[in-house]
């Protein structure tokens, strides 16, 4: 299955990646061959065989629920491009 | 044509840990912004998520209390999307393999019939922060305290087929949630829930409508409401020619109305995949058994038991165990009334309520002990006093007068069960009264009420009514 042009858009928009028109054939084709390569593999039989969610054959830890963060606000805020009142503040988002 | 109506609801109950699902952060309600939100929450570079066993936990306390499987194995996905107030791009959800499986509850309707629902599945995921649109020169606030908090999203059938449905269902999960602790309930912050799915169809085809989701609605109320109006809003356009466009909507209960959100085309493609950072969780069976042994009693176990326990009517019992909380008061008045259950009920479910709900007060902060009501109540079955006085003593405790005892012995309202004494005042009721007493022996038998009310007037309304009407049907026949 080839990519087209529009294709390659719409996953730079949904990653909100910048990408310059002329690159777009060679994204194309690289997404393409990766794709290709994943069809391969659609080929093997995997009747019977449990699939993997994890590459490590390990179970997730649980954590005791306690409180162990304490509040470092300002630590985190001194590196934020703008704050007032506690609040992060970004671009106005509206639905 | 003849309309059906098919609602599927997806509620999210926030889970009533101390910490966040992924890091350590409190998650106590109303701090001040930010001061809860840890460098995990931030999804700042180089951390690690670690689940909150307690959230496991949680889960499949609910799953157990649904009929549901518990999934041995279950999966934490990406669920990618861009929004400043989800710091990492994605939300940590459960997608394919969800830890609660398909189960089911039951609702009781108004006709007194049962119905069940299905729910699909349950599966655990974080909360965003909040955005604060206002006040901020042109700028978003954004407060990410709420970020990483652990909700159960619980994912109806298609089942309901009417508002009122939508809303028992949603209780009845409001109240098992409560029930088994998991969740404090509180729709005012947030903590419960819902999106309603909503189609119509001509009754009699099988095919569902197009739907339409209305997103985040915080009360009982406004479900029945906004399901309401979007029914409406929906066999109109079809009875207009028109068609449903598959959309989600929002619902402004200001205006009493659903609007469109996003439709179809520009609904988020969210790209879910298993999250590398977090290794498969599984739940085996020593666990789950575990869990099982620490399920209270369940809402409709506790209806059954109080229906052949205390020979209440199926209603009485449904009322009274909405909550654990007013199921517990209910017993404990039952008790302290040496087994007066259906009076208990009564004023419980009655003089009690109607004050807690004026004075907008919750069961556990009521001023009248279960103790007190069922101090009462004994006195009401001794006959010390008659249910008419007993208003006046329930108000009386109400007003921090003291405990039943103290206020029918400072006020003197025991019920005078004297009977030279009640005889004496209808003697001089009927000497006052010879024209009511001719009428009454000529045969307006209607008078008696009148003679009635004279002797209760004469003792302040303290004479057995019991042995009044007796004695007095005795005189006047005489």
């Amino acid at each position: 299955m080839a990519l087209s042009k529009s294709d390659v858009e719409k996953i730079a928009h949904l990653a909100r990646l910048e990408i310059n028109d002329a690159d777009i054939p060679l994204y194309a084709n690289n997404l393409t061959n990766i794709l290709s390569f994943v069809e391969q593999m659609s080929a093997v039989d995997t009747t019977g065989v449990e699939p993997m969610a994890h590459p490590l054959a390990a179970s997730q830890r649980l954590r005791p629920d306690i409180v162990t963060e304490t509040n470092q606000r300002e630590l985190f805020q001194s590196i934020a491009p703008q704050v007032e009142a506690g609040l992060y503040l970004v671009p106005k988002v509206i639905e | 044509m003849e309309w059906e109506v098919v609602i599927g609801l997806e509620i999210h109950a926030q889970l009533a840990t101390r910490t966040k699902i992924f890091s350590g952060a409190a998650t106590a309600y109303g701090a001040a912004p930010n001061t809860q939100a840890c460098a995990v929450d931030l999804g700042l570079p180089g951390v690690l998520p670690v689940l909150n066993g307690e959230v496991t936990r949680m889960a499949v306390k609910f799953g157990l209390a649904t009929g549901a499987r518990i999934a041995p194995r279950s999966v934490f996905a990406r669920k990618n999307y861009f929004y400043p107030d989800l710091p990492k791009g994605y939300q940590i959800s459960q997608y394919e393999l969800p830890i609660v499986g398909q189960g089911k509850i039951q609702i009781e309707l108004d006709d007194g019939t049962t119905k069940t629902i299905g729910i699909t599945r349950a599966h655990l995921e974080e909360d965003a922060g909040k955005s604060l649109h206002e006040d901020f020169h042109d700028l978003t606030g954004i407060d990410l305290n709420r970020a990483g908090t652990p909700l159960l999203e619980i994912v109806s059938e298609p089942d309901m087929r009417s508002a009122k449905e939508a809303v028992a269902y949603m209780k009845k999960i409001h109240s098992l949630v409560r029930y088994l602790e998991i969740c404090d309930g509180n729709m005012q912050e947030g903590s419960f829930r819902c999106d309603a799915n909503v189609s119509v169809r001509p009754k009699g085809r099988e095919k569902f409508g197009t739907r339409a989701e209305i997103k985040n609605i915080n009360s009982f109320r406004f479900v029945e409401k906004a399901i309401n109006y979007e029914v409406e809003r929906q066999i109109e356009l079809l009875e207009s020619g028109g068609t449903v466009v598959q959309e989600t909507r929002l619902y402004d209960a200001d205006k009493d109305e659903t609007r469109s959100m996003r439709s179809k085309e520009e609904a988020f493609d969210y790209r879910y995949f298993p999250d590398p950072d977090l290794l498969p969780l599984d739940v085996d069976d020593a666990f789950i058994a575990e869990v099982r042994s620490t399920l209270p009693e369940l809402p409709d176990e506790k209806r059954e038991r109080f229906i052949y326990e205390y020979g209440l009517t199926p209603y009485d019992a449904s009322v009274l165990t909405a909550s654990r909380e007013l199921a517990d008061f209910f017993e404990a008045v039952e008790k302290a009334s040496d087994g007066e259950a259906k009076q208990s009920a009564n004023w419980v479910m009655g003089d009690l309520s109607a004050s807690l709900n004026k004075a907008n007060l919750e069961i556990t902060n009521s001023p009248v002990t279960a103790q007190m009501l069922g101090g009462m109540i004994q006195r009401i079955a001794d006959d010390t006093i008659s249910g008419k006085i007993a208003k006046e003593v329930f108000e009386a405790m109400w007003n921090g007068e003291g405990d039943a005892d103290a206020i029918i012995e400072k006020k003197g309202l025991k019920q005078v069960t004297d009977t030279g004494a009640i005889e004496q005042a209808i003697d001089a009721v009927i000497a006052n009264n010879p024209k009511q007493l001719e009428q009454y022996r000529g045969g307006q038998e209607k008078l008696f009420g009148f003679f009635v009310g004279q002797v209760m007037k004469a003792t302040q309304g303290k004479a057995n009514p019991a042995l009044l009407n007796e004695l007095l049907k005795k005189k006047l026949s005489s």
